[in-house]
């Protein structure tokens, strides 16, 4: 199968790749998909004030899903959760390229995104300490 | 080194350029249809075909006249299966198989379910072995076919085909045996081995694509088939269309030249595969080993690297010709049957890739592999959320996934 360049880009030089730990409360943590599947994504972002600050990922799956995991931490740095929220899978599959073979690797980093914001909402309304801002 | 290196030799190899030159003649000079009895064209592409076919029966120990010439194994497994099943209908409609069998010899097993035979598909271990005693108590009075492969295309496996021999010839079933990997490779025998028939084909063993060959038993017992062309009756009415005469020299030469370099090739090329194979798991942890340790192809190995995918790990060794999976499957998603069938989970099935070495193959190109694979495969752990869980010590089995 030919990848297009943006895939191999994506591939060759991963953007944010990484971890945060995972029990700060700036931290939001997305981890979709199934190793049965062929594709795992861990997306996390960094938030301060609604704002993503930052952003890293690891993936296991095809070179199609790293690429759209990889576009997906640079899209939502410095965008709030709101904007980041919007950003949809087809946006993922225009920019790449991906073939519709690969469609599911970009609706898997539009889930790793929501994931990630949904898990930083529910660890605020747990936690009865303000955002911290370091 | 020349790039891209061809480590799948599983697939298909290349022509040796010896059997290339052999065919030669054959195209533009003594270009006959070797079924024209009226004149000199006819009878020496007859006469090139029958030598070819001669070397064929008797490098597997059986007889020119047993060969039944065809357009490849795929073809050769089809007219075994669906030949015998209709010919033998009368006497039973159950045949017995294994479920890593190649899709030629699973599809026509299938195709025979719906028509109202019966298949029983035995058990295989962790290795991809059949049980032998599984295999003698599936016999039934109305079994007429045991089709089991001499060795496996992506994992290796070697079936024990003697002992196989031995049961299916105490209870009067016939045995076909794809022997699409293991001819030219491994010593066969047809007469030690028992066995009724036997699918072999050029393009694996360094001919051209297109051709290949059923062995038919002619005696003790005598085989019979119904064909599955029709047209002007040619070998003897098994299989009829014009031969591919080129291909059958081709074909010949090729399996001569294999034979002739069997032993030390067998021995250099194993050598090959345990020097990659040592070199991967010195160098990487979680490297399991698909297939049986020692009763495998010389040619084959095959690897699962934990906690990375393989399509991804193709990508990042681009230079280098593997397969992930089976090449016949590689075209979907879906995880290699094979591995599935030997208990292999499926993220492990998923990181999975086969390499086959051959005739050409140098020592300098399975350890720039290695040098690759080893890169590629820490590059790509150190972007695996997986590998990340399992090194803070998380079971992945109790996660829960959101499978899609």
């Amino acid at each position: 199968m030919a990848y297009s360049e943006k895939v191999i880009d994506h591939y060759n030089e991963p953007r944010n790749v990484g971890s945060f730990e995972k029990s700060d409360d700036q931290v939001g943590t997305g981890l979709v998909g199934a190793p049965e599947c062929g594709d795992v994504m861990k997306l996390q972002i960094k938030v301060e004030n609604e704002k993503i600050v930052d952003a890293k990922f690891k993936t296991f799956g095809c070179g199609s899903a790293i690429a759209s995991s990889s576009l997906a931490t640079e899209w939502v740095k410095g965008k709030t959760l709101d904007e980041a929220l919007a950003i949809q899978n087809t946006e993922i599959v225009e920019e790449l390229s991906l073939p519709p073979v690969k469609i599911h690797c970009s609706v898997l980093a539009e889930d790793a995104i929501k994931a990630a914001i949904q898990d930083y909402r529910k660890r605020q309304e747990t936690s009865s300490e303000p955002t911290a801002s370091a | 080194m020349k790039f891209p290196i061809y480590l799948d030799y599983n697939a298909t190899a290349p022509t040796d350029p010896r059997v290339v030159e052999a065919m030669m003649p054959y195209f533009t000079q003594t270009y006959g249809n070797a079924a024209s009895r009226n004149h000199q064209f006819g009878w020496e592409a007859e006469q090139a075909v029958e030598k070819a076919r001669d070397l064929l029966g008797e490098t597997i120990g059986g007889g020119g006249r047993e060969i039944v010439l065809t357009s490849g194994a795929t073809e050769s497994n089809n007219l075994a299966i669906l030949g015998v099943a209709d010919f033998y209908k009368e006497k039973g409609r159950h045949i017995i198989t294994s479920p890593i069998e190649h899709k030629a010899v699973i599809d026509p097993c299938q195709a025979l379910e719906q028509r109202g035979y019966d298949v029983t598909f035995l058990d295989v271990d962790d290795d991809g072995c059949i049980s032998l005693e599984q295999l003698e108590k599936s016999i039934r009075p109305d079994t007429i076919l045991v089709s089991l492969m001499a060795g496996n295309n992506e994992i290796g496996t070697l079936n024990p085909l003697e002992e196989i021999g031995k049961i299916t010839r105490k209870h009067g079933v016939l045995f076909h045996t794809d022997a699409t990997q293991a001819v030219g490779k491994i010593p066969l025998d047809v007469e030690q081995m028992n066995i009724d028939l036997l699918s072999f084909t050029a393009h694996k063993m360094y001919g051209p694509k297109g051709v290949g060959a059923l062995y038919v038993r002619r005696k003790r017992p005598r085989v019979r088939l119904s064909p599955i062309m029709f047209g002007g009756g040619h070998e003897r009415g098994m299989r009829s269309g014009t031969l591919n005469v080129p291909g059958i020299v081709g074909f010949a030469k090729a399996l001569e030249l294999c034979r002739d370099e069997m032993e030390s090739e067998a021995e250099r090329q194993t050598a090959l595969r345990e020097r990659l194979h040592q070199r991967l798991q010195a160098e990487l942890d979680h490297i399991k080993l698909n297939g049986h340790p020692t009763q495998r192809l010389p040619n084959n190995l095959n690897v699962s690297f934990g906690y990375v995918e393989g399509e991804s790990l193709i990508m990042g060794i681009s230079d280098i010709a593997v397969s992930s999976g089976s090449a016949c499957t590689s075209a979907s998603l879906e995880p290699s049957y094979v591995l599935r069938a030997l208990g292999v989970g499926d993220d492990l099935a998923h990181s999975s890739i086969r390499f086959g070495v051959g005739r050409f193959t140098t020592e300098e190109e399975i350890d720039y592999t290695a040098d690759k694979m080893i890169f590629a495969v820490k590059r790509l752990r150190d972007m695996s959320p997986l590998y990340e869980m399992v090194q803070e010590g998380i079971d992945l089995s109790t996660v829960n996934w959101t499978p899609h």
